[in-house]
């Protein structure tokens, strides 16, 4: 799966994008953009004009395809932002067409069905070798997985029944072992189904940004018509005949034509960028949500840290021989397969040689852990001579709390130990049997490279971070003030998390998090933006509402900056829409007076050759610069990590100073070319 | 231009002016605020609660929008339709040797229709000579009262809207009854008191006396038309009117309660002059330091309200931008105005007329050319409309500045309250536009500006357009319109559109040229006036409930700045760009046009 962009200027997305825009002509299609609807309806009048005006027939049939172009450019605007949008969900809906699935018959046998046919509920059977026929979720098995034509990574990812990592995504390969899925989805409603929907135009639904954005443009729209309307009466006050022709160019080049054209296009542009960085959203409401995060939270693991922090140290308490913490440790991990426990293990067993041990042993019950008791270890009955045992690892307050309900005793010592570790930003693990405090296992976390500079970038935009963590307070903190993060949550639980979503939120602030376990989806679907990890539960992935394909936690970042880079598009290119009026007024009206009142030629500040070639000039400018700006609309406005007050300045030079100025170069440039060529 | 005099009025003008923002202002604040304590309360206050208890209002509930609305619509039409009455049998009233010592007739329906909706709609357009139209009654009770509740009314409405725009899920904006209260006993009746001592002392009258007749010093003979003992004029068989002499040896001086109504007309941002000279007449204005109180009085309220915004919306720099907008579009129009004046006709520069004093038709000697131009944007900025010269007569680009200044909403400074609660419709829009450019739905000081609060604001762009270039196409070609022009050509058409953007603007101002009082043009004017008040003002009362209601965003380093340079050159765009751009191929019919023709050679 390829995580490049589709080139800009794909041919074959061209092609297509060029007999879409006459398709689109379609008054069905243009009504839903009331700006393109009037530039339509004034092609079509001024094509009536040639057989009524008395113009010369040449420069009426030329504003009348001109402004014809006007509409198509748009509508090649939108197809092309739409072509990208497809090709870039057609080569991830590609990896899974024509699969073949194993259904479980009510009596337990198989049949061979089309994936296609598999509805939600269904079971299915894959064996090694085989492509995984539909989203589900594992009920059954554990098996490497190839989710590389999803994600892009080649290493293959365990999936297995129950618990967080039992979500399979359509299309990804099962390499070893085999699985029993239950389909979560009918075909048609997956994840990438609900993408590609949203990048066509047809069924797109406008964003509530875009209504607003629609509504302006709509009231600029009838504000001008009214303007052109009224023209005519002052005219005839006047003795001035205005052509038809001449008032519909002006009122063409006065409405927002050039946003009204591209509007659509970058709202798609959007939803395609986020494709590129193999993320799938769920609407376009939340990606214009995206920039206007204010919150993040973010999991340390992953995201602040490299992810898996590794047991180095076992200390042990007082009276404690080191070998007998050790093998506590060990065997309190054995059934942890989370890689802090796997660390354990391997720890022990490199520095004590302590080797894994009979675990299907009946009298051997593993206690996993839950968010709840923050512990996890394993239950021993009493069996040959040996009296039983009930070894914990867990965190700190857990297992002191564990042990005094027992009547133990929590050596100060331990608690020194525990301390010393948090204020090195390592993770203390403490470790009991029975009533006895064995230890501590010192886990150590790594910050990302680079992180503090992109918190104080986000910082700069206004955003701030909070770190969740389920470390005691004083391993957050100092792993807090290493990674430069703003706030955080410590030995966060996810009623918590949901708590604090909801008190961010009272407080005016909009959140987004990223989540991948079941018990995260009440969070993530309380969070304005919930970003949930392709490889995180089914239902995570329905709570939230976009769903990162790579599982990385640090792509919420990149989320925020193309939800912002949205609006800005936006916003900018309104401004300039607007702006541009100015210079057309000053090309149009003189053209329209200047043959009843000559005296009025001085206002003719760009000194263009006739009446005739100013107002062609300026319809072609107007044409034009929507092909121009194509580019721009769907690439985005680059978007820099500066403040607000910075960023305004900026854009609003470039596009609304710009936009006021740069028209009257253009409009000049035609002139000159269009009388050099005589084509008036 | 190089007139020390002018400069240091100018410099007057400022300075005074950013002088009494502040404390007026703060005086404000307190005013508005339902319980605030101001240093008039041992005298006012007992009189408010009286108030209250006599008209039954209870002035610890606040009002939702609606409420708000409904209040304020029935207020002004209760206003409008006693006022209507007022003009129309003020010869029926009793005191009618008090009140109409001069035994005017009652004012004809379409008139005092027109009347009655310009002073309700603080408009204050007149299409009658006061001194030959209405009795004393009717200037002191039924116009002088609108001067007060007009004024109280915009300033309650900008208020509700303030109120809406620094509250936070909440229902209400206020409560419309104890606004216009407090307005009217703590700022407008005090103010106006003081201030009518002033005028007074200037040499400004205040009496009930009948017309004073004076024999001229030096008698001269005019040339009239002929009317027969109905009064209608007489004409030859070939239409041609007939002429007759008479002299003039007598003069007939107006007489009446002056002051008190000028106060208030100034103050309120009204306009609506005592006598048809308005500004112009001596006793309007007497003297040159009247000419400067009235123009200061004028931006006084307006000015302290965007001190009072920022107060009220805890952010200072914000109304400070907002009055830096206002300030930088009228100091433009004061020198485009000042220098087209100065600069003077052409024409009669090549006759060898005027050569060194710019152009002085139209203007009083005593106040000369840059005091015109300076009251003539002040005058049309702030939708006061009272003049001191007459605008039809200035140079083509001098008479556009006032235009122009209409045109963009009356918000550089604007009618009391009208001006702020205009301005912020424009500043909400700038906010949306510009907003988004920074990378977040766009908020205005921590609102979320979204479609409902889109459309409010458009609606009232579009009323404020559509309602102007309409009725001045209308007007343009129908016989009714061009019969009451007094020029032909771009100018006639000037006198149009300058009439509907003064209507519409709630500005009551007038190309002097336009001869109205006819049953098609005091209804359409009548109508226009409603509509630019009204129609304005419900999507704005709905805007501020909008506003109110919503949460609140905490702001940040990403948040949109509603203050320093940067906003107000954006705000000063949008004025210009949204705004007042709609009437650019207006304009240049009218006044560019013959700015151009005029240095060709031709008036009209």
């Amino acid at each position: 799966m390829s995580t490049k962009a589709v080139s800009l200027f794909d041919r074959e997305i061209l092609l297509k994008a060029i007999a879409d825009s006459f398709r689109k002509l379609h008054p069905r299609h243009q009504l839903k953009n009331p700006v393109m609807f009037v530039t339509l309806v004034g092609a079509i009048l001024t094509f009536f004009q040639l057989f009524t005006s008395k113009e010369p027939f040449g420069y009426v049939l030329q504003i009348a395809l001109w402004l014809l172009f006007t509409v198509l450019f748009a509508n090649f605007a939108e197809a092309v932002a739409e072509g990208r949008g497809k090709a870039q969900a057609r080569a991830l809906r590609d990896s899974r067409r024509q699969l073949v699935a194993h259904r479980r018959r009510k009596d337990g046998s198989f049949e061979q069905v089309d994936a296609t046919d598999l509805r939600k509920g269904d079971v299915v059977r894959v064996i090694a070798g085989e492509q995984i026929p539909g989203d589900g979720d594992v009920v059954e098995g554990a098996a490497s997985v190839d989710e590389s034509a999803i994600t892009g990574e080649s290493a293959p990812v365990i999936r297995e029944a129950g618990g967080d990592r039992c979500a399979v995504t359509g299309g990804t390969r099962v390499l070893s072992d085999q699985l029993l899925i239950r389909i979560t989805a009918d075909p048609g409603e997956g994840f990438l189904d609900h993408m590609i929907s949203l990048v066509e135009g047809a069924t797109r639904q406008k964003t509530p940004n875009e209504i607003a954005l629609t509504i302006l443009l709509s009231a600029l729209t009838f504000i001008f018509l009214l303007v052109i309307i009224t023209l005519k009466p002052y005219g005839v006050y006047a003795g001035v005949g205005f052509s038809i022709t001449a008032l519909i160019a002006l009122l063409v080049c006065l409405i927002p034509t050039t946003i009204g054209g591209l509007l659509s296009a970058i709202g798609i542009a959007g939803m395609d960028r986020l494709l590129q960085r193999n993320v799938l959203a769920m609407s376009g409401r939340a990606v214009e949500a995206a920039g206007d995060i204010d919150v993040l939270l973010l999991d340390k693991t992953g995201t602040i840290t490299l992810g898996n922090r590794m047991a180095t140290e076992f200390v042990p308490a007082p009276g404690v021989a080191l070998p007998r913490l050790a093998d506590a440790a060990q065997l309190a991990s054995l059934a942890d397969e989370t890689p802090e426990g796997r660390s354990i293990v391997v720890l022990a067993k490199e520095e004590f040689n302590l080797r894994g041990r009979d675990l299907a042993a009946p009298h051997v019950q593993f206690v996993p852990f839950t968010a709840q008791t923050r512990m996890s270890g394993v239950d021993l009955a009493a069996i040959d001579g040996q009296p039983a045992r009930s070894i914990r690892k867990g965190a700190a307050e857990n297992v002191r709390a564990w042990v005094e309900n027992q009547g133990g005793q929590y050596p100060s010592a331990v608690a020194g130990a525990v301390d010393a570790i948090a204020r090195e930003g390592g993770t203390p693990l403490v470790v009991a049997e029975d009533r006895e405090v064995l230890g501590v296992v010192f886990l150590k976390d790594v910050v990302k490279g680079g992180i503090k500079e992109r918190f104080g970038q986000l910082r700069a935009m206004g955003i701030r971070t909070v770190m969740i963590t389920g470390d005691n307070p004083l391993t957050a903190a100092a792993i807090a003030a290493e990674s430069g993060v703003d706030d955080y949550l410590a030995q966060a639980t996810p009623e918590m998390k949901l708590r604090r979503i909801r008190e961010e939120q009272s407080a005016g602030h909009l959140v987004a998090m990223t989540g991948d376990g079941t018990n995260d989806a009440p969070a993530l679907a309380q969070a304005d933006v919930g970003v949930a990890m392709n490889t995180g539960t089914q239902a995570a992935k329905e709570a939230g509402n976009m769903v990162d394909l790579d599982s990385n936690p640090t792509k919420l970042l990149d989320i925020v900056e193309i939800g912002k880079q949205l609006l800005i598009t936006r916003g900018a290119l309104t401004t300039f829409s607007i702006a541009n009026d100015v210079a057309k007024y000053f090309a149009i009206i003189p053209a329209m007076l200047v043959g009843v009142f000559p005296a009025i030629a001085p206002l003719n500040i760009m000194r263009l050759a006739s009446p005739l070639s100013a107002i062609l000039s300026a319809v072609i400018f107007n044409a034009l610069i929507i092909i121009a700006l194509i580019p721009l609309a769907l690439r985005g406005v680059a978007f820099r990590p500066i403040g607000a007050a910075a960023m305004l300045r900026r854009n609003l030079f470039i596009y609304g100073f710009g936009g006021i100025l740069i028209p009257f170069i253009g409009i000049k440039l035609i002139d000159v070319l269009i009388n050099a060529v005589h084509l008036v | 231009m190089n007139n020390l005099n002018s400069w240091t009025q100018l410099a007057l003008f400022v300075g005074a002016l950013l002088l009494i923002t502040k404390p007026l202002g703060l005086h404000l604040v307190q005013v508005l605020d339902a319980q605030g304590r101001t240093w008039l309360d041992r005298v006012v206050r007992p009189l408010e609660r009286a108030t209250y208890r006599v008209c039954g209002i209870d002035s610890e509930r606040e009002q939702g929008w609606q409420d708000y609305t409904i209040s304020m619509l029935l207020f002004s039409l209760a206003g409008m339709l006693l006022t209507y009455f007022i003009l129309r049998y003020q010869d029926l009233l009793p005191f009618q040797s008090l009140f109409n010592p001069q035994k005017l007739p009652g004012v004809n329906p379409h008139l005092a229709f027109n009347t009655a909706a310009s002073f309700t709609t603080n408009t204050n357009w007149q299409f009658y000579g006061g001194e030959s139209t209405l009795s004393y009654f009717s200037q002191m009770v039924g116009l002088t009262l609108h001067n007060f509740t007009s004024a109280a009314t915009g300033i309650a409405i900008a208020a509700a809207l303030v109120r809406g725009i620094a509250r936070h899920t909440a229902q209400t904006i206020g409560n419309f009854w104890v606004d216009v209260v407090r307005i009217t006993y703590y700022v407008l009746a005090p103010i106006c008191l003081v201030f009518a001592l002033v005028l007074v002392s200037q040499g400004m009258i205040q009496n009930f006396k009948p017309y004073t007749v004076a024999k001229t010093l030096e008698p001269y003979t005019t040339s009239v038309q002929k009317t027969d003992d109905a009064g209608k004029p007489v004409a030859t068989a070939d239409g041609k009117p007939v002429m007759v002499d008479q002299v003039v040896d007598t003069q007939t001086i107006v007489q009446g309660p002056m002051a008190s109504q000028i106060a208030i007309k100034m103050l309120g941002t009204n306009g609506g002059g005592y006598v048809n000279a308005n500004a112009a007449h001596p006793f309007e204005n007497p003297t040159p330091l009247s000419n400067f109180l009235q123009m200061l009085s004028i931006f006084a309220i307006p000015s302290a309200l965007t001190w009072y915004l920022g107060r009220t919306v805890k952010n200072q720099r914000h109304g400070w931008a907002v009055w830096g907008a206002m300030f930088i579009l009228f100091l433009t129009g004061v020198l485009v105005a000042w220098q087209s004046e100065a600069a003077g006709n052409p024409i009669h520069q090549t006759l060898g007329v005027a050569a060194a004093d710019g152009n002085m038709e139209g203007k009083e000697v005593r106040f000369g050319i840059f005091s015109s131009a300076l009251f003539a944007t002040v005058t049309t900025d702030a939708s006061c409309g009272a003049v001191n010269a007459m605008h039809d007569s200035f140079t083509p680009l001098g008479g556009l500045v006032p235009m122009f200044n209409m045109q963009t909403g009356e918000v550089i400074f604007g009618g009391v309250g009208a001006g702020l609660y205009g301005m912020l419709v424009f500043v909400v829009l700038a906010v949306f536009i510009a907003g988004l450019m920074v990378g977040r739905t766009p908020e205005y000081l921590g609102k979320k500006i979204e479609a409902y609060d889109v459309k409010l604001v458009m609606i009232v762009l579009m009323v404020l357009s559509t309602t102007i270039l309409s009725f001045t196409a209308w007007a343009a070609v129908a016989d009714w319109g061009k019969a009451a022009l007094n020029n032909s050509g771009p100018h006639g058409f000037s006198e149009i559109l300058y009439a509907f953007s003064s209507c519409v603007g709630n500005n009551g101002s007038a190309f002097a040229g336009l001869s109205g009082n006819e049953m098609h043009w005091d209804t359409t004017t009548g109508l226009a006036m409603l509509i630019g008040r009204f129609l304005m003002i419900v999507p704005i009362l709905a805007l501020a409930g909008n506003l109110a209601g919503k949460k609140l965003i905490p702001a940040s380093a990403g948040t949109f700045q509603c203050e320093g340079f940067t906003f107000v050159a954006l705000l000063i765009g949008t004025v210009l760009l949204v705004g007042a751009l709609t009437f650019l191929p207006a304009l240049a019919m009218g006044p560019v046009v013959e700015h151009y023709l005029m240095h060709a050679g031709t008036l009209f």
